[in-house]
């Protein structure tokens, strides 16, 4: 707030260690803000928010008015009471959901981290960190701001992140620091640095940072790579120190975070439309009576003055009309009574609750209900029709594992019998002890072949441990954890490692493997790294045995194409195994070898080197000589890996389409990748009539693609609807046919055709011209007859392509392309882009958006879409934080969308239908009595009724309605998704049914004054005296009101609880009680003037002609709408009308509940199901790969090399120092030790000799204990001693993450047998020991 | 966020041991199993099919029908006579009455009239006074009393509300009662005589008190408390602007019947509903043995014509009328009941046979039949 008075920054300039200069420039401190009020601007910045909604302005002016003494009708209280409950009710919401926002915001901003603060490092809050300040990360802790990467303890300052927070993206990055800084690696030194970094101000573009660093009068040059941003996680590496470039607000993640926007819901909009056009009915209402009154003031009140004189400062008729008109104003605004939105906001809390509260969609695994973070967009869950869903976390776990494999034409991880037994998990460990325990495979069939030694599977798998960049790291002997920058490498290295390939370690020249047992040393002779256009990647290695070999492995259409001839054979069973796989979405890879003579090598060599030192067009050389010994290869077989799915997705995914929802993918994964699990989660099937990729890299080319897509679907559909059409027909099966193997190529054309042939037409593109060329079709087709384009399209569009297409003037063409297509994938999307998206969903199809997704990259997304969910899943829970509902499966939102929002749909509507209902029913009354009361705006009821009635008389049953209707069960909901139709189509309540509602309301209020005057009128109670008067009259119309809109609310009621009955009688019962209260004598008798109704309840309720009257006018009410709903129900029953009725006929009968019912409407999704699982005719190539380029030039490098076993080891040690780190901390934080405190534990390395600062006395007995358990027993016994070793540790080594630099020489090595033995041992807790026995040994 | 952070870091490095930790004690959030969290409360789940529907409505024309019938004959048993006297034609008797009436004057115009009943009224007969055109519910009337004073209160006595404006005080005085209710006091007075077949006039007796709500003459109006004597409790206030007499002297004849608990005052302040209506009046009370109450034959209405009603276009009326268990006559009632009761009856046979038809051509309930 402070800094919006200063000029937007220019350039931004941070001296390291300098506080007091950086000052000067009054940057955002670390401190984020979510929250909107404080307690001293609450009242009035609420109230002024309140006031802002049309309606309590409205009932304010009202309110005024009514302090008129000529115009008021009423008394003040019947609008003040309502409102002061209202905006009591909103204030006391609005401050508890604030009081959460300052709870995060504290827990955020209160995370420790450690400064690095007059040379020594200290731990502050994040809040206090400030620009400039130099910190110190650990590994696994999260970035506290956007800092520049001084040093890390890793070789070159390189140091690992996961940016899964920013961008989704769950693969390691590596980020280097300048060189310079890199040297600097102790506190000590880096206090001493004083650069000055000038660079950009504060934007939200995450892949791009541009700055100088000056240190030394020199300037060196500061890129993207050297920033560490806040959201980002330091992986893989010990520790590192940056500068705080960025702080809090200004950080690229809050920056990226879109301004909060308060949602509302399409019925809040209908809801404010309608309450407008009421409130321009009340004025026509108004100015009718108005006009009434000034006619009946000139020709009857004017003489009626001799018993009647006007009030003074009326002096003549017009005036007074004036005057009436606000009158009628006033007693005609219940037309629109604020409890509406009270009601509304209860239901909604209710609803609310009732998600909270699910027990199916609570997840056992993670221990987390769904939550229902917004309170007040339930309803519009029922009405979603597009979802814009996030890959990575949300369809998928992220967890990719080695499914099945095709060796030599033979196909293996087949699980034979899908219907029999589960198939048991083979168990390596007798046959490799280096074994990865996590890693599933259920075909022994292939354990055989590697047992008996066919050399295809062996070479195989060689392969599969020589051909990666997987980093290992060796802790101990035999437990190694491998660094793979793409989950799918390391997939396939664990696989090899398992199948008795174990890739042990790296050099930048060697590999060294044990293969079956026996340690085996490669020479790695080159990496011809993957990228994006090569599609593969290959090694060329020599064996210890002298042989050159290549490796090769990379998307099948890529490899399969530089085979040697004499492979045509097994080629071709092998894509068929490939097929499978890919329609089984799986990702796949092919894998060959060539062998290489010394003097290819030789020669291959030497053009290489050439290439790579060409200083023009370097790369295409250097791809060049890849592709030339890239030939002639031998084919191994294909893997195929699965991305694994989250559960049930595939199945949520079937009955949502189901329910005519759209799904988008939107991920910022490769296209490969998005694609494959398009597939297995079955949002593409092989079935599909076509599938669209949009890849061009200019805007024409984008446009032509669109309109190509379009067309093509024009003319697929017409084909399909008008296919006995002759002449049309026949080149329109030609396309129908080829369309599929074309839809595939397409894309792979593109991909291959070069990332930079965007202009162009991708070469494979154009379809064999048809013989009689089609007549061209129109330019850009109209967009109507996109809407009715049958048959499933889908498309997916490329990152690049994204942009252009959501350019101003080509929004609608993609729109339209896309909005025919079944299903959409964008894939590449940047966070931002995701948000235009949706907005343009929005905008232009004017549909219920929901966004899912798990990661701060879905942020804006699902702030922009209608309904935001955050899946609290791996990825932090920036996504939870920002959505409005959050659950932890992906299945959960079938429940959410099919169950409660339809649900909450229904309810709502039903509700609001009630609600417009009775108030007409009640307020038109006045209306009708105007005119014979000479238009003077007298009520009809007391005015402690017209104060009652919606608050306490009609207010509870229509609640109880609004909360637990429930027109079929929830398990019918989701087995019937076409039930979902009716929210998608607005039908429930739109104008129409608002049009209907209040003609019968009107129809009531005519009814319920018209009886009661004409039987009145002349009636007298059985003692002579005249019913007609006044009071009579009032109470018999609020009785027969009463009545009727009881007995309307049993009928629109279709779910009578127990609550419902108590309410709805409660409500009557509460009536007459009240009402005999407020016409007893002891109220008149205490307030005289207040309560002019004394007796009137008595002697009304005694006379029988009342009851008539009532009786006779709720018949008149009611008959006609039983009549009608009985007709529409037995004409034209609805889908839900019929469910009901079998469900009451099956409860009726007694039967068990069979589930054959339903089968009408699942057995589409079944048969989508297995027609999913079915073979796909069609070439599909199932290749993904997520990797990045780049990678093989590190490890040849070198850079990334630990030094040596040592460091390796010291690395281990201090890894686990950062993790007993945070448990000491929270100790810390349970001790109530302000944190502060923490700074006085000077970091002491000596403090393994017994100096204890916190800890006195339990950690030293317990170390001893841990000792004298570890020589007295031996390492038989270690898993328990270590246990309570680790214990004692935890209590110091927070204290000192400095410490545990020593180096442990011997002892460690020396532990490394034992630890082997151990490992083996406790097996079932390996993974948990390891530190754990470090520490122990440590400590000795 | 702390929590996840936290959590995040120890998984990195122990996986396996959570339980060791405070993860096994950590409470299940699993929500309650219970019937209303889980939206399972047993229901009643009515639907409106032709079995439920059809014998509803054959049960409501089963029910109006029989009632209407007893209502309209109950109804037109009841004698009811009614005679307009305002005197707006030149030929009425009461025409000059009506011309000279006016709040000021002081002596009452008198003026008779002549009817006839043919048929004789038993039981007890009841007399109203009916004015037309007289809007007794326009707001600013309704609302000019003050209860306050009319329920005794010796300081609204003394200041009355601001409600009674125009006629809240007079000069200094406070008006007692005020308010333009009380003002309008219909002060006609009737007098009914027989004349009987040899030409002989017989007043009839008419009786004056239980003609008001009980509550109204015992609850809501009294008399200013401590002292007997009305015109001492009544001193320090004058008259409405439009009285001949103080509030203390309305009934002459009755010295209980005076003040605030006058019964024709209590009458007349009970508002009317609509601008035409009819208040009690007298009672005529029943006489012992076999003679009607009023015979049939002719009548002679004598009235003290001070209720001006031509200026706003008003009609007065005079009428007679008998009464049964549901009051008096109302045939719309009767009339409506029948009308309902046959119209459910026709619509419960008119819908059983749609429905009928269209079970046999789209089985139960229309529309998409669901196997079973």
């Amino acid at each position: 707030m402070f800094r919006k008075r200063f000029p937007p920054e220019e350039e931004r300039r941070v001296r390291a260690n300098d506080r007091e200069y950086n000052e000067k420039f009054q940057y955002a401190s670390n401190c984020i803000m979510t929250s909107k009020y404080n307690i001293i601007t609450f009242l009035p910045v609420n109230l002024f928010e309140q006031f802002q909604e049309v309606a309590n302005t409205y009932f304010l002016f009202l309110l005024i008015l009514q302090l008129i003494p000529q115009i008021s009708s009423l008394s003040w209280f019947t609008t003040i009471v309502p409102l002061a409950l209202v905006l009591i009710i909103t204030a006391v919401k609005d401050a508890t959901d604030d009081y959460f926002r300052h709870k995060s915001d504290n827990q955020v901003n209160n995370r420790q981290s450690q400064v690095l603060i007059r040379g020594s490092l200290q731990h502050e809050k994040w809040m206090n960190v400030r620009v400039g300040d130099i910190i110190k990360l650990e590994n696994n802790q999260f970035v506290a701001a956007d800092l520049l990467l001084l040093s890390s303890t890793e070789p070159h300052g390189l140091c690992y992140i996961e940016t899964a927070e920013l961008d989704g993206e769950t693969n390691m990055k590596v980020r280097q620091s300048v060189s310079v800084t890199s040297e600097l690696g102790d506190p000590n030194n880096l206090f001493s640095f004083d650069g000055e970094v000038v660079c950009e101000p504060p934007n939200n573009k995450l892949d791009r940072f541009c700055g100088t660093l000056y240190w030394r009068d020199k300037k060196y040059t500061l890129t993207n790579q050297n920033m560490l941003l806040r959201g980002c996680v330091l992986r893989n590496t010990e520790a590192c120190y940056g500068l705080v470039i960025f702080a809090g607000p200004d950080t690229k993640l809050m920056q990226n975070s879109g301004r909060t926007k308060f949602k509302r819901t399409s019925i809040d909009r209908l809801m404010n439309t309608l309450v407008l056009w009421i409130f321009g009915f009340l004025v026509c209402m108004g100015v009718i009576l108005a006009v009434g009154d000034a006619v009946w003031e000139r020709e009857v009140g004017s003489l009626f003055q001799s018993y009647l004189p006007w009030d003074p400062p009326v002096n003549n008729f017009l005036f007074n009309a004036f005057l009436s008109f606000w009158s009628y104003v006033i007693i005609l605004n219940t037309v629109v009574p604020i409890s509406l939105y009270v009601s509304v906001e209860v239901i909604r809390l209710g609803h609310s609750y009732f998600i909270n509260w699910d027990q199916q969609m609570f997840c056992s695994q993670c221990n987390t209900a769904a939550e229902a973070r917004t309170t007040t967009l339930n309803e519009e869950l029922g009405q979603v029709e597009y979802i814009f869903s996030d890959k990575t976390g949300t369809l998928t776990q992220n967890i990719m594992s080695f499914n099945k494999c095709s060796i030599n034409g033979q196909t293996y991880g087949e699980v034979t019998d899908p219907l029999g037994p589960q198939a048991k998990r083979l168990d390596f460990t007798p046959f490799n002890p280096l074994a990865d325990l996590d890693f599933c495979f259920y075909d022994d069939t292939l354990l055989e072949s590697v047992k008996v030694g066919d050399s295809h599977t062996h070479k195989f798998f060689r392969l599969l441990s020589l051909c990666h960049t997987v980093m290992s790291e060796e802790k101990s002997e035999g437990e190694l954890v491998y660094k793979a920058q793409s989950p799918d490498e390391g997939a396939l290295v664990t696989a090899a490692r398992n199948f008795g390939f174990v890739f042990r370690s790296r050099t930048p020249g060697t590999i060294t493997t044990t293969e079956m047992g026996r340690p085996v040393t490669y020479t790695l002779l080159a990496i011809l790294d993957f990228n994006n256009i090569r599609k593969r990647m290959s090694v060329i290695v020599r064996s210890p045995e002298g042989r050159i070999r290549l490796y090769c492995k990379g998307a099948d259409t890529v490899l399969l194409e530089r085979l040697h001839p004499c492979n045509q054979e097994l080629m071709n069973i092998t894509s068929d195994h490939l097929n499978e796989y890919a329609a089984d979405g799986l990702r796949t890879l092919a894998l060959a070898y060539r062998d290489l003579s010394e003097d290819e090598w030789e020669a291959w060599s030497e053009s290489h080197r050439c290439a790579d030192k060409a200083s023009d067009c370097r790369e295409d050389r250097v791809a060049a000589a890849y592709e030339q010994i890239e030939q002639d290869m031998m084919l191994l077989g294909a893997t195929a890996i699965e991305d694994k799915l989250q559960e049930g997705v595939p199945e949520t995914i079937a009955v949502l389409s189901l329910a005519n929802i759209k799904i988008w993918v939107l991920t910022g994964d490769k296209q490969e990748t998005a694609v494959n699990i398009g597939y297995s989660c079955k949002m593409l099937t092989d079935d599909m009539t076509e599938v669209f990729i949009i890849n061009g890299h200019t805007v024409q080319s984008v446009r032509q693609e669109l309109r190509r897509a379009r067309e093509r679907m024009i003319e697929l559909s017409r084909t399909r609807d008008g296919g006995k059409e002759s002449g049309m027909e026949g080149w329109g099966e030609a396309y129908f046919s080829g369309n599929g193997l074309r839809g595939g190529q397409e894309g792979d054309g593109t991909e291959s055709g070069g990332g930079g042939g965007g202009g162009g037409k991708p070469p494979q593109c154009p379809p064999p011209p048809p013989p009689p060329p089609p007549p061209p079709p129109p330019p850009s087709p109209p967009s109507n007859l996109m809407d009715n384009v049958s048959g499933e399209f889908a498309l997916i569009v490329n990152g690049h392509s994204l942009a252009h297409a959501l350019e101003a003037d080509m929004e609608t063409e993609f729109v339209s392309t896309a909005c025919a297509c079944k299903a959409v994938i964008c894939c590449r999307v940047t966070p931002l882009q995701k948000a235009q998206v949706v907005e343009l969903i929005k905008t232009h199809k004017k549909a219920v958006t929901l966004a899912i997704g798990d990661g701060a990259n879905d942020v804006s997304m699902i702030k922009s879409a209608h309904i935001g969910v955050g899946i609290s899943g791996q990825e932090g829970i920036q996504a939870v934080l920002s959505s409005d509902y959050s659950f932890s499966q992906f299945r959960f939102l079938q429940r959410l969308l099919l169950v409660h929002g339809r649900w909450s749909y229904l309810r709502m509507c039903r509700f609001l239908c009630y609600f417009f209902y009775k108030n007409f029913a009640f307020t038109m009354v006045h209306f009708w009595f105007g005119f014979f009361c000479g238009f003077s705006a007298q009520t009809v009821y007391d005015q402690y009724f017209i104060t009652l009635y919606n608050i306490v008389y009609t207010s509870l049953p229509v609640l109880a309605m609004g909360i637990f209707d429930q027109d079929v069960p929830d398990h019918r909901s989701l087995e019937y998704p076409k039930l979902y139709e009716p929210g998608q189509l607005n039908l429930l309540f739109n104008k129409k049914e608002f049009f209907i509602c209040i003609t019968q309301g009107i129809y009531t209020s005519v009814v319920l004054f018209f009886v009661p005057y004409a039987v009145l009128s002349d009636a007298t109670q059985s003692n002579g005296v005249p019913l007609a008067d006044y009071q009579t009259f009032a109470v018999t119309t609020a009785t027969a009101l009463v009545i009727v809109v009881s007995v309307q609310i049993a009928l629109d009621t279709g779910f009578w609880t127990v609550i419902n009955h108590v309410f709805v009688w409660g409500s009557v019962g509460c009536y007459f009680s009240i009402m005999l209260a407020l016409h007893s004598q002891s109220l008149f008798r205490i307030f005289p003037n207040q309560f002019h109704f004394v007796g009137s309840a008595q002697s009304t309720l005694l006379q029988p002609v009342v009851w008539l009257t009532i009786a006779l006018a709720t018949a008149i009410c009611i008959v006609p709408v039983l009549a009608f709903r009985f007709l529409k129900l037995d004409l034209k029953p609805q889908l839900s009308d019929t469910v009901r009725y079998t469900q009451l006929v099956r409860q009726k009968k007694r039967k068990p509940a069979g589930r054959s019912v339903g089968s009408a409407w699942r057995g589409v999704g079944m048969v989508a199901e297995g027609r999913l699982g079915a073979r796909g005719g069609s070439r599909r190539s199932g290749y993904a790969f997520a990797h990045q380029e780049g990678f093989g030039e590190l490890i040849t490098s070198g850079k990334n090399m630990r030094l040596s076993s040592q460091a390796l080891a010291n690395f281990a040690s201090r890894h686990s120092s950062s993790w007993i780190d945070t448990l000491r901390r929270k100790k810390h934080n349970h001790t109530h030790t302000p944190p502060s405190a923490s700074g006085e534990c000077s970091p002491a390395p000596s403090c393994v000799s017994g100096l204890f600062p916190l800890g006195p006395q339990k950690p030293i007995q317990l170390q001893h204990r841990a000792q004298s358990q570890l020589h007295l027993q031996g390492p038989a016994q270690a898993p328990s001693s270590s246990v309570l070793g680790s214990s004692a540790v935890r209590c110091h080594g927070g204290d000192s993450p400095g410490g545990w630099t020593l180096s442990l020489g011997s002892v460690q090595e020396a532990l490394f047998g034992w630890k082997g033995f151990a490992g083996r041992s406790g097996a079932s807790n390996s993974q948990g020991l390891p530190p754990v026995a470090k520490e122990t040994s440590h400590i000795e | 966020m702390a929590s996840s952070y936290n959590a995040k870091e120890e998984d990195g490095h122990v996986p396996g041991s959570a339980g060791h930790g405070g993860a096994a004690e950590a409470k299940s959030k699993k929500p309650d199993n219970t019937a209303f969290k889980q939206q399972r409360l047993p229901a009643w789940q009515p639907i409106l099919t032709a079995g439920t529907v059809l014998p509803a409505f054959f049960v409501i024309g089963l029910i109006f029908i029989p009632i209407g019938i007893g209502l309209f004959v109950t109804s037109n048993n009841i004698k009811e006579f009614e005679i307009d006297y305002t005197g707006v034609n030149s030929d009425s008797p009461c025409y000059s009455c009506a011309t000279n009436a006016s709040w000021n004057n002081t002596t009452p115009c008198l003026c008779s009239l002549n009817f006839t009943l043919s048929q004789p009224f038993e039981s007890n007969v009841y007399m109203y006074y009916g004015l037309s055109n007289f809007y007794q519910n326009h707001r600013r009337y309704v609302k000019s009393r003050d209860d306050s004073q009319l329920y005794g209160d010796p300081n609204a006595l003394k200041s009355p509300s601001k409600e009674c404006e125009p006629y809240r005080m007079s000069g200094a005085q406070p008006i007692a009662p005020c308010g333009a209710i009380a003002n309008s006091l219909f002060n006609d007075t009737l007098e009914l005589y027989h004349i009987e077949p040899n030409g002989t006039r017989n007043l009839i007796p008419l009786v004056k008190k239980g003609i008001a709500w009980w509550t109204d003459k015992h609850v809501k109006f009294r008399n200013p408390e401590g002292n007997d004597n009305l015109t001492v409790a009544f001193q320090g206030t004058t008259k409405p602007v439009n009285w001949r007499n103080p509030v203390y002297e309305l009934d002459p004849s009755d010295p209980e019947n005076n003040g605030f608990i006058n019964e024709d005052f209590i009458v007349w302040m009970r508002t009317a509903a609509l601008p035409t209506f009819r208040k009690l009046y007298r009672i005529i009370q029943k006489k012992s043995g076999p003679t009607p109450t009023l015979p049939s034959g002719n009548y002679v209405l004598n009235i003290a014509y001070n209720y001006p009603v031509t200026s706003f276009d008003g009609r007065k009326r005079m009428i007679l009328s008998t009464i049964s268990w549901m009051g008096g006559k109302n045939p719309f009632l009767g009339i409506a009941y029948i009308t309902v009761g046959s119209i459910c009856f026709f619509l419960g046979g008119g819908f059983k046979q749609a429905a009928l038809n269209i079970w046999s051509v789209h089985g139960i309930l229309g529309g998409v039949e669901l196997s079973d």
